[in-house]
Parts: structure tokens; sequence; C-alpha cells
């Protein structure tokens, strides 16, 4: 095979498509066709729809439920209810954040929406028919809407469930609506500096409650054969291994007889990471009928009930020199973590990784203090698009940087700039603990502000102010500036788990005799294209073109085990598990190699497709020959075959950053921030394949956009969900999205075998405070420090009135 | 409940369902007829997820009973190639611009995007923008998708002009 026309060296590497390369998507061959298989697909033989009696009171005591009208419906089969769970002992589920949430309400129910009652029927219609008929007699109960009074003395009892039980996941407990306080970095030190400093600027900075809304719903199909007893669930699961772990310790089917299947995944943005009522109700409606069953959430259902994020008030106070070189940062965050505490956090982190709140900064004491509460709302508090309260504390320190430039009257960029860990101070270690992996922050700042031409932005400004005061506009222009590093990856076994599951993750490689491989992974893809890109680093990595790879997730039957795809983990972990599987692959085919060249090991060397004997590239055998000789030679000492599995604990977090700056116009008569220019520039280290890099930046800062401008899922003081709908939560169009421009520099990561961070989340972290920078920079002059999100058109045209704008 | 036989032509093929009147064409078309490339996203007709060309026109196929589709034309993704098995130049134009993440708007944008460009068969960008504004995309920030249709757009165009 070797008298083949010799190609070039580039048009080797060319051929692979690996990294690097813009290579397009094997998944839109389907999806352009309408060939994807979403769960809500799924149909099998004799299946049933499931759907919920949901609570129309945000705190209420049931008295009574009446299913009697209901179960007379035609179709109707079943009416599931807490009495008929908890003989099973599954009318609470444990969350994965140590504490247990409803399944379907017993006494009380606790936030709008809230899961009370399951029918199952025949089809959805009948369902629904059901729900309508099940009577629920209630007595109402004073509201929490506020985490602000949900500790007061005299605040309702909420959980009374665990009103006895002081000592939480996280430590004691000071309220009976308190659930954990945590804390991290040095109190005296900060406070310390904090009293010494020439200037302190203090901030309440709430990120309100928002939610991922992926256009997929949740839902599930669940299977349970009756003949072998082993259940088959389809549902929209960003980690199956986790939920058939959890699906194993909470009913007694054993793991082995549970398969979980991620199906296509319509979008997740961390909305599919939790473990649902829905679910588990289907799962028991599928062993009491020995049917498949089927739910399916609405929209409306899934706005109210599974899986919001944020809802942070975060009190920030950070100290600096007159010359503005910040000496100490503390924080206080009261979390609102809703009626349950289903946070998706690593166990030991409450809080997630909001202790990455120093930012980009050389920070030298900082402390932060984090107290979560109940109240009358959805449980939740997921990362939506981010690493675990990532967003919230970039938003903090973004906001807060700010605030101090305009106290010490600083350029935003300078203070920054006068600010950042330096690039010789990576590997650098934060005053709150993390190890900060690589980084050049004033290069990636410095051609942001070139490329938007930064003090020409800031000249126009001036003018434009000037012309507002002489009365020429109506308009004031606005510049944000926000710098970030995310904390991604989780995370090194040592301090990151999952209901005590290590966060590693998997990538099993069997190279198939002709030279074509299968690739499968312990992750799922829910539209970053996985299929495509981690083809590319196995094509990098072994020499075999990734159109000639196929890569498999989802099944836990078929993959190995992993923690599934969230906090931007997939490239860090289970991209890091693909490229040492590949090393794995390559180390035997090199032996393989040796005994057909009948050389030394050591006299070969790899080269892009092959081994070659160092110094005759003449003789070589490529990737394609070895895999053949795999299976057919007997080579002495080896196994015969060409695979492998890595298990990859990863080292460290890795800490992608990036440096954005937006440009609004603000119209004061009518409140509308119209987004003249986004510039994002992205350092995600080793960038696999530009092309869905740049698609996952232009959809996060679409989110982005949408958080800082107008999502809101909040809560009226009878505890009704006021965003419940896309009828007032608001998913921007093409209309309202402008057109990002984006950019990037490349800092490899030091201790990831590519190099490779992670992306699809910065944008959403960086992207909200350089945003809502932008809305506060138009204001600056006129007195403005800091006025909460969404920066809708309503709330936009009350700060331009307070300000005396309005005319 | 009222029943009805009711006829219609999806995607080149005559077919013929009895559905109750109050059933939505969307789960006709999904959970009758196995046509799962329209996708349900929101309960308020605001996602378009679901669209389908109906009669010339672009629906929603979530507000609309299947009663009301009797003696219609329906078009939906899975009838979106071409004759000769090729992708029509807006699914090959969506897969070469990276116009889509999870696919599950998809279906519905290409579908939308394929009226607006036979209304309109060169329009500006404003013009697409607004023209997809019935369509929510959660992945892309709709940027590579207005690209995508741009091109679809003038490959279209150099069809028509080679015929």
């Amino acid at each position: 095979m070797n008298e083949q026309a010799p190609i070039s060296r580039d048009e080797r590497v060319k051929k692979l498509e690996g990294l690097g390369s813009s290579r397009k998507r094997v998944e839109d061959v389907r999806f352009t066709q309408g060939a994807g298989n979403y769960v809500d697909d799924i149909k099998l033989d004799g299946m049933l729809f499931g759907d919920f009696v949901r609570s129309p009171y945000g705190h209420a005591r049931i008295k009574s439920i009446n299913t009697e009208a209901a179960l007379a419906v035609p179709g109707v089969l079943a009416v599931i209810t807490a009495a008929d769970l908890k003989p099973l002992n599954l009318h609470y589920m444990p969350t994965l954040a140590g504490d247990v949430q409803a399944v379907l309400a017993e006494e009380k129910v606790l936030f709008q929406g809230q899961e009370v009652a399951f029918v199952v029927a025949t089809d959805r219609y009948a369902a629904a028919d059901g729900v309508e008929l099940v009577e629920v007699d209630y007595d109402e109960l004073p509201v929490i809407n506020d985490a602000f009074k949900a500790m007061d003395d005299d605040a309702p009892v909420l959980r009374e469930d665990i009103q006895d039980k002081m000592e939480g996941a996280h430590g004691t407990r000071k309220h009976h609506n308190h659930i954990f306080n945590w804390q991290e970095g040095d109190k005296e030190g900060t406070e310390k500096a904090l009293a010494e400093a020439d200037v302190v600027v203090e901030e309440m900075i709430t990120y309100h409650r928002v939610h991922p809304c992926p256009l997929e719903t949740c839902g599930s199909v669940a299977s349970m054969d009756p003949i072998t007893g082993k259940l088959t669930v389809w549902g929209t699961f960003q980690a199956p291994h986790v939920v058939r772990t959890v699906a194993a310790l909470i009913t007694d089917i054993p793991e082995h007889k549970i398969r979980i299947i991620s199906p296509d995944i319509g979008g997740g943005f961390g909305n599919k990471v939790g473990v649902y009522p829905g679910y588990i109700c289907s799962i028991v409606a599928s062993i009491v009928t020995g049917k498949p069953v089927k739910w399916v959430e609405d929209r409306i259902e899934n706005l109210m009930a599974t899986a919001f994020a944020r809802d942070y008030h975060m009190t920030g106070k950070l100290s600096a020199t007159k010359d503005g070189k910040i000496t100490g940062l503390s924080a206080h965050v009261l979390a609102d973590h809703g009626a349950f505490d289903a946070c998706a956090d690593p166990t030991k982190f409450p809080a997630g990784f909001f202790h990455i709140v120093t930012g980009s900064y050389d920070i030298p004491v900082a402390h932060v203090s984090v107290d979560g509460v109940y109240t009358n709302k959805a449980p939740g508090g997921v990362a939506y698009r981010c690493s675990f309260r990532v967003t919230e504390a970039a938003y903090l320190i973004e906001r807060m940087i700010d605030i101090l430039a305009r106290k010490l009257d600083m350029d935003p960029a300078e203070i920054r700039m006068k600010n950042f860990i330096k690039k010789e101070q990576f590997p650098y270690n934060s005053a709150l603990g993390w190890e900060y992996d690589s980084g050049d922050y004033h290069t990636a700042l410095e051609q942001a502000l070139k490329a938007v031409n930064y003090d020409d932005l800031r000249a126009e400004q001036t003018e434009n102010r000037a012309a507002f005061e002489r009365g020429e506009t109506r308009s004031l222009m606005g510049i944000g500036v926000a710098f970030f590093t995310e904390i991604v990856g989780a995370g090194p076994v040592k301090n990151c788990d999952i209901l005590g599951l290590g966060m590693f993750d998997s990538c099993e490689i069997r190279i198939h005799p002709t030279g074509s491989a299968t690739v499968r992974l312990g992750t799922i893809s829910q539209g970053q294209g996985h299929a495509t890109t981690f083809a590319q680093i196995v094509a990098s990595e072994i020499g075999i073109p990734a159109e000639a790879i196929t890569l498999e997730e989802g099944d836990t039957d078929t993959a190995p085990y992993g923690l599934g795809t969230y906090g931007s983990r997939s490239t860090p972990v289970a991209g890091a598990a693909t490229a040492m599987a590949a090393r794995k692959i390559r180390a035997k085919a090199q032996m393989i190699a040796a005994y057909m060249l009948e050389v030394h090991e050591g006299d070969l060397e790899w080269d892009i497709d092959r081994f070659q004997v160092k110094g005759n590239p003449e003789l070589h055998k490529t990737m394609v020959e070895i895999a053949f000789a795999a299976y057919s030679l007997a080579v002495p000492g080896l196994e015969p075959g060409l695979e492998a599995v890595s298990y990859y604990d990863p080292p460290n977090m890795t800490y992608p950053f990036g440096a954005y700056i937006s440009v609004v116009d603000i119209d004061v008569d009518t409140g509308v921030a119209d987004v003249r220019k986004f510039y994002a520039l992205d350092d995600c280290g080793t960038r696999i394949n530009p092309m869905v890099i740049e698609g996952q930046i232009h959809g996060g800062l679409t989110e982005a956009l949408a958080i800082v401008m107008g999502q809101d899922i909040s809560y009226d003081k009878h505890g009704n969900i006021t965003g419940g709908s896309l009828m007032d939560f608001f998913l921007p169009t093409a209309v309202e999205t402008p057109t990002w421009e984006t950019d990037f520099t490349v800092t490899p990561s030091p201790h990831h075998p590519i190099g490779a961070k992670g992306v699809g989340e910065s944008p959403n972290v960086g992207g909200v405070p350089a945003l809502s920078n932008a809305v506060h920079d138009a204001f600056a002059h006129k007195g403005l420090t800091h006025t909460q999100m969404p920066h809708d058109h309503w709330r936009v045209w009350k700060t331009a009135q307070s300000l005396g704008l309005t005319g | 409940m009222q029943k009805l036989d009711i006829k219609m032509n999806i995607n080149g093929a005559d077919v013929e369902v009895n559905v109750d009147s109050r059933t939505l064409l969307i789960h006709i078309l999904r959970e009758e007829l196995n046509i799962t490339g329209p996708h349900i996203g929101c309960d308020t007709t605001h996602c378009g997820a679901c669209t389908v060309d109906l009669d010339g026109k672009s629906v929603k196929a979530c507000t609309i009973f299947a009663g009301q589709a009797n003696g219609t034309t329906i078009k939906t993704i899975e009838g979106m190639a071409n004759a000769d098995g090729t992708l029509h130049a807006l699914q090959a134009a969506f897969k070469d611009n990276h116009g889509l993440q999870c696919g599950f708007c998809t279906p519905g944008m290409i579908v939308r995007a394929y009226r607006l460009l036979k209304e309109n068969p060169n329009p500006t960008e404003t013009e697409i923008r607004y023209g997809i504004s019935g369509n929510l995309c959660r992945c892309t920030g709709y940027q590579n998708i207005v690209k995508s249709i741009q091109v679809a757009a003038t490959e279209l165009s150099q069809q028509e002009a080679a015929e």
C-alpha cells in the first residue's frame, strides 16, 4: 500500500480534518432533513402519556385530592399521587445538592407549578382532560417571594419535612428557611484591607432569576420490560450515567438492569442536568401499567418548574489605593434556591465556583460568604450556559470594578490593565484558592481595544454627550468593557463529585480492521457538535481521517461511564480522555509497526498518519495498515485488536478568558437600548474547530443579550410566576439580535493533553457584564452607579427618568 | 367528540385521516403520520419550531386544527429535498454555513425560509431578519442562519437563471 502516489505532508494533514479544521458538521445531514430523533419523536407500541396536575398556589396545604372524575375520563388509566409513591419511598427524591425534593406534593405545595398528581392516559389529549378533572382542595398559606425576608423571625416554615433537621448537607442551618452558609478566603485580612484602603466601593448587585429555556423542553419515555425486568428510559439528560445511578439508588432496580438513553437533545444550557419529577413519574407509571409511558413538559411547565438559574443577591466591597490598585474584595451572597435545594453543583461546593469572583485581577486578599435560603419559588439553580455560579461571580467583579473606576475617575479599560494578573504570574494562585492554569490578559485586552478603536469610541461618546446637552440628540451612547476569567472542566476527583461520583470523564476507541473507528464518550451533545469535533481530536492523534470516525454518546449500555455535558466540561475532561485513549492506541500501533518493519520501536517516529523509521521516512506503516495488521498478524507479546479506553481525572480545571467590548445607543425617551456593536475576543486555548467555536460564541452572546435585556422569572406577592411563558419571557428574535464580531488569542492550557480549555459558556459569562456595563456607562456621567438587570425598555426608561433625562 | 375525515396532500402524497375535531395539526403530523420533522417548542405560537408550508403560506402547525387543514397541500422539512434526492439549496446552505446547532428549530426555520425566498427571492439582511422573526433559535444567535439564507438565495437565483 506504500506505492500510492505520494501526497504532500500538508495534504495528509488536510485530509485528516483534525485539530484546527473548520470541518462541516456531520450531524447536519440528519437535522436539515427532519431526521433528528428527539425524545418526543420516540413512539413505542402501546405507549401511554403522562401529564401533571400542578399547584396553582405558591404555598398551600393540600386538604384532599379527588381523582374520581379524572379516572372516569375515557382513556385515563391511572392517577398517581404522593399517597401512591410513599409506600415505595419515592414521594421524595434526592437532589444533586444533598437535599430532597418532592416528586409529588404530599401535604403542602411550595411553589406555583409544583407537581401534585400524575395522570396517565392513552393519548396526550385524554391525559390533559384527566388533569382538568383532578380536584385538589387547598388552604392557602403565606408566601415568601423575597429572599431577604426568608429568615425573618416570623417567616413561615416552608420545609416542614426538614423542620427539625438543623444539620444540613453543608453544615448547620441557622433558621428554618436557611439552607447553608459557605465561606472561603481570609475574613480578617479582607476586613483589614478594606479598613485601611484609600477608597472602598460597596454595592448590592442582583443577578436576577432567569431560565435556560432550550427550544426543546424536558421529557422522558420510560419502558419497563415486564419479562426481562429491564428498564429503558429515553430522556433529555445532560448526564445519562448519573441518571442511571440515581435511578438505581432510589428504586430497587439494579444498575445493570437500567438503560438510560439520551437521544438528540434540542438544546440544554443547564436545563437538562437535573433529575425531575416527570422522569420519576414516567418510570413509576411504566412499572405500574406495564406499558411505555411518555412525559414531555410544555413550555409553560418548563419555565415554571424545571431549572431556574441565578437569583443571587450579591453585596460586594472592593477596596483600592487612590491610583486604582485593588487591595481587597469581600462578597456576601444571599442565594435564593427556591423551595428545594436542587442546585446542580459539585457536592463540596454549595455555591459552585463562585469564589472565582476575584476574576482576572491580582487581588491580594478576599473573602466570600454565601447564605442559601428557601423561598416559594421553583427549585433549580442550574448553571445556565456557564460553569457553576461563574457567571454570577463574573458579573459581580466586572460591575464592581467599573464602579471603582467611576469613583476614581479612571477609564474602565485602564483600571483593568492596571490590576490584571500578569502573564509571568501563571500558574497563579488566587486569594480564594484557585490555581489559574494559563493566561495572557494584557495582550488580549490590548488586541480588543485596538480592534474596536477604543479611543475613537470614547471620543465619539464625548461628542454624543455634548450633543445631548445641546439638545441635538435624545440618544446616549454607552461603551461596555468586560474581561472575564472562567473556571471550567470540573473536575479533579479529589475535590469534585456529584452525589459522590467523581467528575472524571471517559472515552473508548475501537479501531476497525479496515482503518475506520468507533469512538464512545461519557458526555452528550446538545447542539455542540461532539460527533464532529471529538472525531477531529482522534483524527489528529491517530492519523485516521475524521470522516472515518463515528462518535457515539448518550447510551449507558454502550458508552463508558461519564459525568455528562455541562459546565463546559466536555472538551476539558472528555476531550482529554479522548486524546489519552488515542495515545494508548498509538502506543500499541507503534509496537505493531515496529514488528511489521522489523525495527525497534525506538527507531520509529510518528508523522501525521503513520509511523516511519527515523531518518528513512520511505520505510513507514500508516495507521490504516497498522489497523489491519492488528487484526491479522500474530505479533509476539501483543494481544490482537486495536482498542483503548481512558478514564481521565483532570489534574486541574481550565481557565478560559476573554475581552468583550460592546456599544449601545439608548433612546432616553423609550428606554430602548440598541446594541450597535459587540466585539468578543475569546481565548479557549487550542482551537479544535474554529467554525464551531464561533457558532458557540454567537449563541452564547445571544443568550447573554436575552438575560441582560429582558429575561426575568419573577414572582408576585401571592407567589404567582410572572415570566412563565414565551408571552412574557424574552427570547430574542433575529430582529433584536445584533451581528456579533469574534476574535481570539490562543493560550493553551498547560495541563490538558491538547491544550484546549472549553468555550461554550464563555460568551454568556462575559456577555452579561459587557452589555450591562454598556447600559450603565451610557448614564455614568449623569451619576448612575448601579441599577439592577434586566435592562428592559421600561426599566431603562425608569433609570433615565430618575436621572431627570426624560424631559 | 366530533370526528372528521380529512384529506391532505403532504409532501406530494395524498393522505386521509380521521381526526378528533379538537386535534391540532402538529399532533396529527407527528403522531398519526410519523412526520416528526416539525417540532413543538412552545404553547403560545412564538417559537415556530412547528412551521409547515400550507397552501403557499408559512403556518405554525400548533395553532391550527387538523380539521382546518382539510383539502390543503402541505410541505414539511421531510418534503424539502429536490426530486433527485439531493438537498434543497436551503438545506445545503444551512449545512455548509453552520446554520444550526441542536437542530430543533431547523426544520421550521428552513421551511419558513423556503416561503420567504419564494415571496422575496433577493432579500436584504434586514428583510431576512424580519422574515424569520416568527422562528426562534436558542443556539446560533441567528448570524449563521441569516448567512445560510443569503447563500441559498444566491444559489436559487443562479439555478433559476440556468433553467
